[in-house]
């Protein structure tokens, strides 16, 4: 009885300070959703054709790109990591593929492996760069394969895109299924597989474990380099599949496909929530955040805004999602 | 310098954190010319009065005259000014920068100071003449990094007294330096103390006490014990005064009764950090370590459960040899190592209490690759509840927690892991009476239950209270061990500062 008189605990307040830090984060998202369905309606009033189905297809058909790429660049993020290298690994990874088909005059369905394949080994190496040779930090060693994927991508065929490709290549970013582009469908699937990746098996709690404190992860026997592996090489082969897709669509793949690729899905990652701090977000948010940002670039298209300006526009979109970052953060430590 | 030859006089210097004492009327004098050793336990308050003197903390009362000047706080930048220098453990010098460029950092001498011009030459010779003063062979331009850590404290040094420092304080100098350049320190601090500076001294190496302060101040529980002329005392008083506490019942021991060997390390090395170490722990034991911070403790249990390397020994668990070379290695053995840091490296503070209890091979709760999401919560409510943890409910984020319920979720995370042995490195840092009891009593339970337990506390009382039996570390080596009975806080405190074979 006496000892429990003695444990000083203050429940009512641990509750309460529980709950609010909770009702930020739910403030939050519903922010970003809220925030999108208004630029949406803005768009719609200022640009009639904005709202036709034709655009909105082709914003969605825009963004399913985006949002594979998104899933490992919220991976990276997750273990307060980053991957800037996904824009050249998609490049790369198509071009390999572009090569097998057309030079190698390899099958489709090879050629589709040796996209991913590629995707996935890129991943991998970025992942050893970080857990075998120590680079300081992942922004340094996928910064540098940003580098040299895109050097070699734009090596292998002196810098010409392929093009002609065979339906079985171009379907995932071609066809539909009824009215619905099979791309979408591919989003679709890859989200709901990845929300129950993330939650539901040990795996992917680890992957939340890792991002929110490496060393206690570690000294509770996980396998941190593993799982860190594990992840850049995800991203890497979510690259490819994005590569895959967009090179359906265009019928052709290019060693400048993909550029800046990674802006537009960091910025889409933290607008959905997930910190930079690492072990926090919800892949479920990821998308209003790559939604966000295709409809900003295709408003502003539609806008004729100049090109130029629209750059300036997705950077300070980053600046000030990490801002609220680092906000939301704040509240979280001083609940603590 | 003032009349009675008294530089620093510190009058009644308390200073409260939340939930402790750290300093409670704190008197200490001490002269120019003088060399004056402070002693005390781990958590006796030493650090905090460095703090104080060198501006890092504001006191909540008291005063702080020196040179003839009370003050009632002191900042960073104010104690430098007048003449307060500390020499830390870590060193804070810049290992790419040459040793003059050290000791004048932030203090440069100029050709041209208008337009930031450096005078190097200047710097160089003043700098040779400040070493040489020192009896110290370095060249001035060599660069600092090439340096041992000896010479390196000596740059240090050489900085403060470049700054005109009137009183020095080393906190713990000769922690990382061989014999010889703890040799080569003191007759450096002989020198300055011709030249009238005064030192404070602090170190657990009473030996080195003994042999070179001229007065000691003892302080024990954030107070001063008491001060005197080391000529009359020996090690002895010292260490009578450091625990001179009577021990009051506060640990609810309850002794089970010993099986076999369950943890059995032999010859464990890890260069410069641990040698030798060999020991057995038994089913239904509470073994623990005692020493002060620094010894080895902590080092030994993350070599054992592959937090860290080893270079050489064997690990026998359960009568198997067992080759660990990461975490998971120990914890699929059975043991469970719960860390002194739990926010650092005991827990993931920005998840729940059940994500945190079931975090330890996890993949267990899955069935054909899935987790049920209901049996990981519902396996964590019940060890929760068994531990009467505190809290609104499973989602509630750990970094919510009070530190004792932190603790208890620490302790069910490994009791989840099905480990049979458990070392814990201060269980109760940090967490107030009531939950330390608790803590206690779930270690009774352990052992009852036949587990091993290890147990590494700082506190003397508390591993004296605890312990079956007691190993003393101290430099990276098993300096004594005595059984429950035996052990009193003089032997460990002769032990822990080194002595071997107290009796």
């Amino acid at each position: 009885m006496s000892n429990e008189a003695l444990t000083n605990d203050k429940l009512p307040g641990d509750k309460s300070i529980a709950k609010s830090a909770a009702m930020t984060e739910k403030l939050y998202q519903l922010g970003v959703l809220l925030s999108l369905i208004l630029l949406c309606a803005v768009m719609s009033v200022l640009s009639p054709r904005f709202a036709t189905m034709d655009n909105l297809m082709n914003v969605a058909s825009q963004a399913a790109v985006s949002a594979i790429v998104s899933i490992g660049m919220f991976l990276a993020i997750l273990t307060a990591g980053i991957d800037l290298s996904v824009g050249s690994v998609l490049a790369l990874s198509t071009m390999m593929m572009g090569i097998a088909s057309d030079r190698w005059g390899w099958g489709p369905y090879p050629a589709i492996l040796m996209c991913l394949g590629a995707g996935a080994a890129l991943g991998f190496a970025n992942g050893l760069l970080l857990t075998k040779l120590r680079l300081p930090h992942p922004f340094i060693s996928t910064l540098g394969m940003q580098k040299m994927a895109r050097g070699i991508a734009l090596f292998v065929t002196a810098a010409a895109p392929i093009s002609m490709f065979p339906d079985e290549i171009q379907y995932l970013g071609n066809n539909s299924i009824g009215q619905v582009p099979v791309s979408f469908i591919l989003v679709g699937i890859l989200y709901i597989g990845m929300y129950f990746f993330l939650t539901r098996t040990s795996t992917g709690r680890y992957i939340y474990a890792v991002g929110g404190n490496k060393e206690a992860a570690r000294l509770s026997g996980i396998k941190v380099n593993g799982i860190l592996n594990l992840v850049y090489t995800i991203s890497g082969f979510t690259a490819a599949l994005a590569g895959l897709v967009l090179a359906g669509r265009v019928n052709a793949v290019y060693p400048l496909a993909g550029l800046d690729y990674e802006t537009d899905a960091i910025a889409a990652v933290i607008i959905g929530g997930a910190s930079f701090f690492g072990g926090v977000g919800s892949i479920a948010n990821t998308i209003i955040g790559v939604l966000l940002i295709a409809v900003l670039r295709n408003g502003l298209n539609l806008l004729n805004v100049d090109s130029a300006f629209q750059t300036f526009a997705i950077g300070a979109v980053i600046v000030v999602a990490v801002a609220v970052d680092v906000l939301r953060q704040n509240v979280l430590k001083s609940a603590r | 310098m003032v009349a009675d030859g008294i530089l620093l006089r510190v009058k009644g210097l308390t200073k409260k954190f939340p939930g402790v004492v750290a300093l409670d009327g704190v008197d200490i004098e001490a002269r120019a010319g003088e060399i004056h050793g402070i002693c005390g336990e781990n958590g006796a308050g030493k650090s905090t009065l460095i703090k104080m003197l060198t501006g890092a903390y504001t006191p909540d009362s008291g005063s702080i005259e020196f040179d003839g000047v009370t003050y009632t706080s002191l900042d960073p930048r104010r104690a430098m000014g007048i003449g307060i220098g500390c020499i830390y453990q870590e060193l804070n010098l810049i290992p790419h920068l040459s040793v003059a460029e050290n000791i004048f950092l932030g203090r440069e001498m100029y050709l041209a100071p208008a337009f930031n011009v450096l005078d190097r030459a200047q710097m160089n010779a003043k700098a040779a003449e400040l070493l040489a003063d020192l009896g110290l062979v370095v060249s001035p331009t060599a660069r600092l990094g090439t340096l041992g850590v000896g010479h390196q404290q000596m740059v240090e040094i050489c900085r403060a007294v470049w700054s005109n420092a009137k009183l020095i304080i080393m906190d713990e100098p000769t922690s990382s330096l061989s014999e010889k350049e703890a040799h080569d320190l003191f007759r450096v601090m002989a020198r300055m103390k011709e030249r009238g500076v005064g030192i404070l001294f602090i170190s657990h190496r009473l030996d080195e006490v003994r042999e070179n302060c001229d007065t000691v101040t003892v302080m024990r529980d954030g107070r001063t014990i008491e001060s005197f002329t080391m000529k009359e005392r020996s090690v002895a008083d010292i260490i009578q005064l450091m625990v001179g506490r009577s021990i009051q019942n506060k640990y609810p021991k309850e002794p089970a009764p010993h099986g076999d060997v369950v943890l059995s390390v032999r010859n464990l090395n890890r260069k410069g950090v641990l040698h030798d170490i060999s020991f057995d722990v038994r089913a239904g034991e509470v073994l623990g370590f005692a020493g002060l911070v620094g010894a080895g403790r902590t080092e030994t249990a993350r070599a054992i459960t592959g937090a860290d390397p080893y270079d050489s020994g064997t690990i026998e668990v359960f009568g198997k040899d067992v080759k660990i070379r990461q975490p998971i290695d120990s914890i699929n053995a059975g043991i469970a190592f719960l860390t002194e840091n739990r926010k650092e490296q005991g827990l993931i503070l920005i998840q729940s209490v059940a994500f945190n209890a079931t975090i330890v091979k996890m993949h267990k709760y899955a069935k054909a690759g899935w987790l049920s999401l209901k049996r990981l919560r519902d396996t964590a409510r019940k060890i929760c509840a068994e531990m009467r943890l505190k809290t609104s409910g499973m989602d509630m984020l750990v970094g919510k927690l009070s530190g004792g319920n932190q603790q208890k979720v620490v302790i069910a995370k490994w009791l989840l892991s099905n480990a049979r042995i458990f070392i814990f490195d201060e269980p109760t840092r940090g967490i107030d009476v009531g939950a330390k009891v608790e803590v206690y009593k779930l270690i009774n339970k352990l052992v009852a239950d036949g587990a091993g337990v290890i147990i590494i506390c700082s506190e003397m009382e508390e591993v004296m209270g605890m312990a079956d039996r007691i190993l003393v570390m101290h430099e990276g080596e098993i300096t004594a061990e005595m059984t429950q009975q035996e052990a009193t806080q003089e032997k460990i405190m002769y032990a822990a500062s080194g002595f071997k074979q107290a009796s």
